[in-house]
């Protein structure tokens, strides 16, 4: 079994998909980062099978819209003195702003720089819907 | 309830109640329009035309200028800073010192969304793209109450380009609104009424609705026949434009089929989908609903601008 150290101040973003850890740490930028990070890949789960963590060291400010778009069976974990002082349960978020584009190439959010693309969630089956604030085109975003 | 200094972007922006207030000052301007010629005396309105207009650019200034205001802007994007690359942002910001009030016009669907967060002064949505056109639907809303009596237990049709038809969008979603009512969509397949506009339909008080590519076999149930222009200018594809432009023409023919008392209304301009023959039918108020539009803007920018209190 591959050893990891637990940190000490941090967060670990546990329950991620098996398979969607890569696109998360490249979505939060980690490969550009000077503080400790690392990709768990196939870890055993007794919940899931197989899942990935990401463990960040000194640094607890993330993105928590993207990561419930991308993945919300995500848990975060806050951790301080090697101790978990906070758990939270991601989810597909209601409103999301500037993370993705309006399909819509007549849309005014596509051309205009002071707009910045703004979504409501209104439908959930298996894909995410999202009505644009400006045009009201509906945009899917897959899970 | 007071209108003052809010937008109408969105025909949702406003409520039931406050529809019926543009209407009932509409109807008073119809009766004496002498009392209503000096209570816009000191106001600008900024007419922002990016994309050609004819209709909804000069009913709106008509309007202000038939109450006593005055009227400055532009009808072409070309003459204006857009040329030079200035953002919506920018102008508006601008405008807003030196108008009270500006409608827009603009082939991009959300820039008057966009303006309204940088104003301050009540915008207008004079058409978007192929997204909504509010104050058609005030216009279409005001017709059918002075011939029908009521907005509602109707069945409306809307025939032609239900795609990219900004003013069959903004109707369609406001007569939702209202009980008992029944739509009959009929478009080739390419030019259906888009998911998000259904989407948007209040379905809890909407009786039926019925998508068709057949206006034969559903004429003859219709209160208001809703027919709309094929618009080459927001088809990317020539040949697609082409393939679908003649569509549907009602003619004296069809018509011999529907109710006596159904009401033929078109936002204008025509091409062809309407022959000229159609014209001398006392159904067609398509006339007589391009000058109502002039009555409901006014009524429309003396609620926004606050000013009806003084008549």
């Amino acid at each position: 079994m591959l050893k990891v150290e637990s940190i000490h101040y941090g967060i670990v973003i546990d329950h991620i998909t098996q398979g969607k850890g890569k696109r998360i740490f490249d979505k939060l930028n980690l490969e550009e980062v000077d503080y400790p990070v690392v990709l768990l890949r196939n870890v055993p789960s007794s919940k899931y099978g197989k899942k990935d963590i990401i463990k960040i060291e000194n640094c607890i400010d993330i993105d928590m819209t993207m990561l419930g778009l991308i993945d919300p069976n995500i848990t975060i974990n806050i951790i301080e003195n090697e101790k978990i002082i906070k758990k939270m349960k991601v989810e597909i978020p209601k409103e999301v702003h500037g993370l993705f584009r309006c399909k819509n190439p007549r849309c005014i959010s596509n051309t205009e720089l002071y707009s910045n693309p703004s979504f409501k969630l209104v439908r959930f089956n298996g894909t995410v819907e999202y009505i644009c604030e400006y045009c009201e085109e509906l945009t899917s975003y897959s899970l | 309830m007071s209108l003052v200094g809010k937008h109408l972007i969105d025909p949702g922006d406003f409520t039931l109640t406050e529809f019926d207030s543009v209407f009932q000052l509409a109807e008073k301007i119809i009766e004496n329009k002498e009392d209503f010629s000096e209570i816009c005396k000191g106001k600008i309105l900024a007419s922002l035309f990016y994309e050609p207009s004819t209709r909804t650019r000069l009913s709106f200034e008509s309007a202000m200028l038939r109450m006593g205001g005055k009227v400055l802007g532009f009808s072409d994007a070309n003459v204006s800073s857009t040329s030079k690359g200035e953002s919506i942002a920018d102008t508006i910001r601008v405008i807003s010192s030196y108008a009270d009030i500006a409608v827009i016009r603009h082939p991009k669907e959300g820039a008057p969304k966009l303006a309204s967060k940088y104003s301050s002064i009540p915008i207008i949505n004079g058409g978007d793209g192929g997204h909504q056109h509010p104050t058609q639907t005030l216009t279409d809303l005001l017709t059918i109450r002075t011939f029908k009596g009521s907005l509602q237990g109707i069945s409306v049709a809307f025939c032609g380009d239900l795609k990219f038809g900004r003013t069959v969008h903004s109707l369609i979603k406001t007569l939702s609104r209202y009980p008992y009512n029944r739509f009959i969509l009929i478009s080739p397949r390419e030019l259906r009424l888009p998911e998000h506009i259904k989407y948007s339909l209040d379905n809890q008080k909407t009786i039926e609705i019925i998508e068709t590519e057949d206006l034969e076999s559903v004429i003859d149930n219709i209160d208001i026949f809703y027919m709309t222009r094929i618009q080459k200018e927001r088809f990317f594809n020539e040949a697609d434009y082409v393939r679908l432009k003649d569509s549907y023409i009602l003619n004296k023919e069809k018509l011999k089929c529907a109710k006596k008392d159904m009401l033929i209304m078109h936002p204008l301009p025509r091409v062809n989908e309407i022959s000229y023959e159609v014209d001398e039918d006392d159904r067609a108020v398509y006339f007589k609903q391009a000058e109502f539009g002039v009555y409901v803007r006014m009524a429309l920018m003396a609620l926004l601008l606050g000013v009806y209190k003084n008549a």
